[in-house]
């Protein structure tokens, strides 16, 4: 008996130090793999992955470099940390040449946006002053935090959408020469501290309607302030953010504000919202992802009104520091899964992003589950923007997210001063006067972004480091586009109160693609809500056309599939918000193919 | 907070016993009531899965080892607070820290002794371990809970209540005052307005320390006096810990204070005969 307590006493012993020890090594190991120096050569990433990210900023001759908005001097404790958005990057071919534009926003008072036309010559210019979208951050109608492109009069030509913490302006396209300041009469409101919008056309009458997300209480000029009783007053429950706006598309260049009717009432902190059906209904659904609190998803009930279902989905039990929101086919399931990011930081906060799967049947109310962890794309940083993109052709969608949040002075950490008011009760947090000065301290700063290959099994491999040189900027908005007709996705990642970065996706491979430029005709004309599923040696993908994913980004309008080395597609189905849905057997490969809704307008 | 054992309670009658040592099972309770009052209203835990596996972790682990270590059968109520505060306190994404603090934690009571004494509260043992060590897997519970004035009160008046009857609200009072008095000292030397400073006394993981780690009958010392004399001296190591921007500076506080004082409170006062009475 003696002996047996003794031997129990030594095996008790050897387990508690093998703990001790495996878990602080293990801990270790990762840690230092994350930070590891395996930045590869150009050469080698071209020959082990088929393609490389590379800067193009000066040969494409882009040299705009976004700065942060201003705010009251009430703030001045914690500026950066309020001052963090507003670095935006939209894609849009305005003039209908076929070639991508770029379109940035900036933040401060008196900056310029940059509106970047294509040349076709591997370089763009910047016509914003001459297009009239240059000169829109101004005192008394707010500063820019991201555009979206739809074309909501059905002219053939994409209006610009400008949300800012101020007055949302709307910019009518006249024929791809100017654009026009249409926003009074428009039935927007006056100021909303927005940090998205997208286009959507909601009841599928055929004209883009808007959705726009309050983040701060649209109450407060951040500029110019009586109170600093503005933040969050929860880091998980917070409820008092912008309220939220559904603007329905009357046809004659007016909005009408349908929230309340529609049921849109939360006063979350929204930071980014996408539409996609989700369910089958054939009715765009819309997800909006909160910052401080849980994401909603609302199910679009015919046209007539959404019912938020986030809990019974599965999708809104957690409370999270949601920034932005993507659909994305990843195992080439014919299904859109829907990934979000959070923040991540090692030992303080560990959030994790999400990748939603569906699960069973489309049915009314649909359930997801989170596969994030098992695909090996959960922890990125401090993440903002996403995007999902076929970089390297090979028939399976890649993922990119910026990271970053403040890289204030090197060698210091804001965490320990935000975790003791944001730990804290109501009346604490909710006021930024209690807030510790930030003393120009970084907080999760630094950070590089995050490349993830989908290596065709479910699993995707982290090639940050190997696939474009290290870049450590406040990566925000990130947006995918064949910037050079190609038929490769380039990557333009928009940073905070920096220059953006323009990769040019060069690519070493004998893979091939396909692609489809949608117009409507019955349909809303930019075809937004549109799902194209391709089907090929016995995969099929579906993607869907937005009007703004990601974190104030949009993607090109065209839809890019890559097919791997396969050198024939099958078949493709076209699903038109009209509920029309059009088959092509066999179409050309490496090819854009624009297409028309069949059916005439009536 | 531990519960006090009773190696005699199986020949005891059950009303009897229940009436005797019905506080046994309180603060198990209590601790209970705040993790499903939290789920209910504010759903704080992230998953049920990983509070369900830390506290079958702690209660199976615990049973074990007393049956092969101490040869003896034990009341399982305090490896359930254990397993409970593991699941409430530390965050991850993955289960297995889950299981290894829960182990760690109850694995220190049986390798960390001192005259048949374990020297730390278990879980500030694991807690503090994998927080300080092992910081690619795990987060602390510091900024993820409701911030609401109503329920936070409600948890304050019933552990104020439960410390009050456990004869140790002496301790929580001295750590609390000293917090507030340290809290004032730091924002005089960060320049940070005091309430920044005083901000953590109103989150949730100071209500987990104040009412079931730092007052654990199992890990103090003998003696009121002495008692108040630790509080002070883990409330001024987490000062000095905080102004070097230590999030978890409670936890490290009293990891480091703890065990120190127990030992010399053991070293003067305890037989040196191994106590089965443990907590």
């Amino acid at each position: 008996m003696r002996g047996r307590k003794s031997l129990s006493k030594i095996i008790t012993v050897i387990v508690f130090i093998g703990l001790l020890t495996g878990s602080a090594l293990l801990s270790r190991q990762r840690l230092s793999s994350v930070s590891g120096d395996t930045l590869q050569t150009k050469e080698q990433a071209l020959e082990k992955y088929g393609f490389y990210l590379e800067p193009n900023n000066k040969e494409a001759n882009i040299n705009f470099r976004h700065q942060s908005p201003q705010l009251d001097p009430k703030l001045k404790n914690i500026e950066p940390q309020i001052a963090s958005m507003g670095a935006s990057v939209s894609i849009v071919d305005f003039d209908n040449d076929g070639w991508n534009d770029i379109y940035f926003t900036n933040s401060r008072i008196g900056s310029q946006n940059a509106l970047y036309r294509n040349l076709h010559n591997g370089k763009f210019e910047n016509v914003a002053a001459q297009m009239g979208v240059a000169d829109v951050n101004k005192k008394g109608t707010g500063v820019s935090m991201g555009a979206v492109w739809g074309d909501y009069d059905n002219d053939g030509y994409e209006d610009l959408f400008l949300f800012k913490w101020g007055r949302p302006e709307l910019f009518h396209n006249v024929g791809g020469k100017k654009f026009v300041n249409v926003t009074e009469g428009s039935g927007l409101p006056k100021w909303v501290n927005a940090n998205c919008a997208i286009w959507f056309d909601f009841d599928n009458d055929g004209l883009l309607d808007l959705f726009i997300g309050g983040y701060y209480d649209e109450k407060y000029d951040l500029s110019n302030l009586n109170t600093t009783k503005i933040m969050p007053e929860s880091f998980r429950y917070a409820n008092n953010g912008g309220r939220k706006y559904l603007f329905k598309n009357m046809g004659n260049g007016k909005f009408k504000d349908v929230t309340n009717e529609y049921g849109l009432n939360s006063t979350k902190w929204a930071l980014a919202a996408g539409a996609a059906d989700l369910n089958g209904s054939g009715y765009p659904d819309l997800f909006i992802a909160n910052d401080y609190n849980v994401d909603e998803l609302y199910i679009n009930e015919k046209g007539k009104r959404f019912v938020e279902k986030g809990r019974q989905s599965g999708i809104g039990d957690i409370p999270k520091s949601g920034m932005s929101v993507a659909f994305g086919d990843i195992d080439n399931s014919g299904l859109l899964g829907i990934y979000t990011t959070n923040i991540t930081e090692k030992g303080i906060l560990i959030q994790g992003n999400n990748y939603w799967k569906p699960t069973g049947p489309q049915t009314q109310e649909p359930k997801f589950a989170n596969l994030a962890q098992l695909a090996g794309i959960e922890n990125a940083g401090w993440s903002y923007g996403e995007q999902f993109g076929d970089l390297n052709n090979d028939g399976y969608m890649d993922l990119y997210v910026a990271n970053g949040f403040i890289s204030g002075k090197k060698g210091t950490s804001y965490w320990y001063d935000y975790s003791k008011v944001t730990g804290g009760n109501s009346a604490i947090i909710g006021d930024a006067a209690n807030w510790p000065d930030m003393k120009g301290k970084s907080q999760s700063g630094y950070q590089e972004d995050k490349i993830w290959l989908n290596n065709s099994d479910g699993l995707f491999e982290d090639v940050s480091d190997k696939v474009c040189p290290y870049a450590d900027f406040d990566g925000r908005a990130v947006a995918m586009a064949d910037l050079w007709n190609r038929g490769v996705l380039d990557v333009i990642v928009a940073n905070q109160n920096n220059i953006p970065l323009v990769y040019k996706n060069i690519q070493r491979n004998n893979n091939h693609w396909i692609d489809f430029d949608l117009h409507g005709t019955v349909s809303n004309a930019s075809a937004i809500g549109a799902k194209v599923e391709v089907q090929w040696s016995g995969k099929k993908q579906l993607q869907v056309i937005t009007g703004g994913i990601g974190f104030a980004s949009q993607n090109q309008h065209r839809l890019h599939f890559g097919l791997g080395n396969c050198s024939k597609v099958d078949r493709v189905l076209i699903h038109w918000p009209s509920g029309q849905t059009d088959e092509i057997i066999n179409p050309e490969i490496d090819k854009r193919h624009v297409i028309k809704e069949k059916k005439a307008r009536a | 907070m531990q519960v006090i054992e009773n190696e005699n309670l199986t020949n005891t009658h059950f009303w009897s016993f229940w009436k005797k040592n019905y506080f046994t099972y309180i603060p198990p309770t209590f601790i209970t009531l705040i993790l499903l009052v939290g789920q209910i209203f504010f759903g704080i835990l992230d998953s049920y899965i990983n509070v369900m596996v830390a506290i079958g972790t702690s209660v199976v682990s615990e049973a074990l080892l007393a049956r092969f270590v101490l040869g003896t059968r034990k009341n399982l109520a305090s490896a359930y607070i254990t397993g409970i505060s593991v699941g409430i306190l530390v965050r991850s994404n993955m289960v297995w820290p889950y299981v290894v603090t829960a182990l760690l934690s109850i694995l220190s009571k049986y390798v960390l002794r001192y005259k048949g004494r374990h020297l730390w509260n278990p879980s500030n043992f694991g807690v503090s371990w994998m927080l300080f060590m092992v910081p690619a897997y795990v987060a602390g519970l510091s900024m993820q809970w409701g911030s609401n004035l109503l329920p936070m009160s409600v948890i304050w008046l019933l552990g104020l209540g439960i410390v009050y009857r456990a004869k140790k609200l002496h301790v929580t009072l001295t750590y609390v005052t000293s917090f507030i008095i340290l809290a004032y000292v730091r924002s005089l030397i960060t320049g940070d307005v005091f309430l920044a400073e005083l901000s953590p006394l109103t989150g949730p993981m100071y209500q987990l320390f104040i009412f079931f780690m730092i007052t654990d009958p199992g890990t103090t010392v003998s003696g009121k006096k002495a008692q108040i004399l630790v509080a002070i001296l883990v409330a001024l190591v987490e000062f000095v810990l905080r102004l070097n921007g230590f999030i978890y500076a409670p936890f490290y506080a009293l990891f480091l204070v703890g065990p120190v004082a127990r030992f010399i409170d053991l070293r003067k006062s305890a037989p040196k005969t191994e106590i089965k009475l443990t907590t």
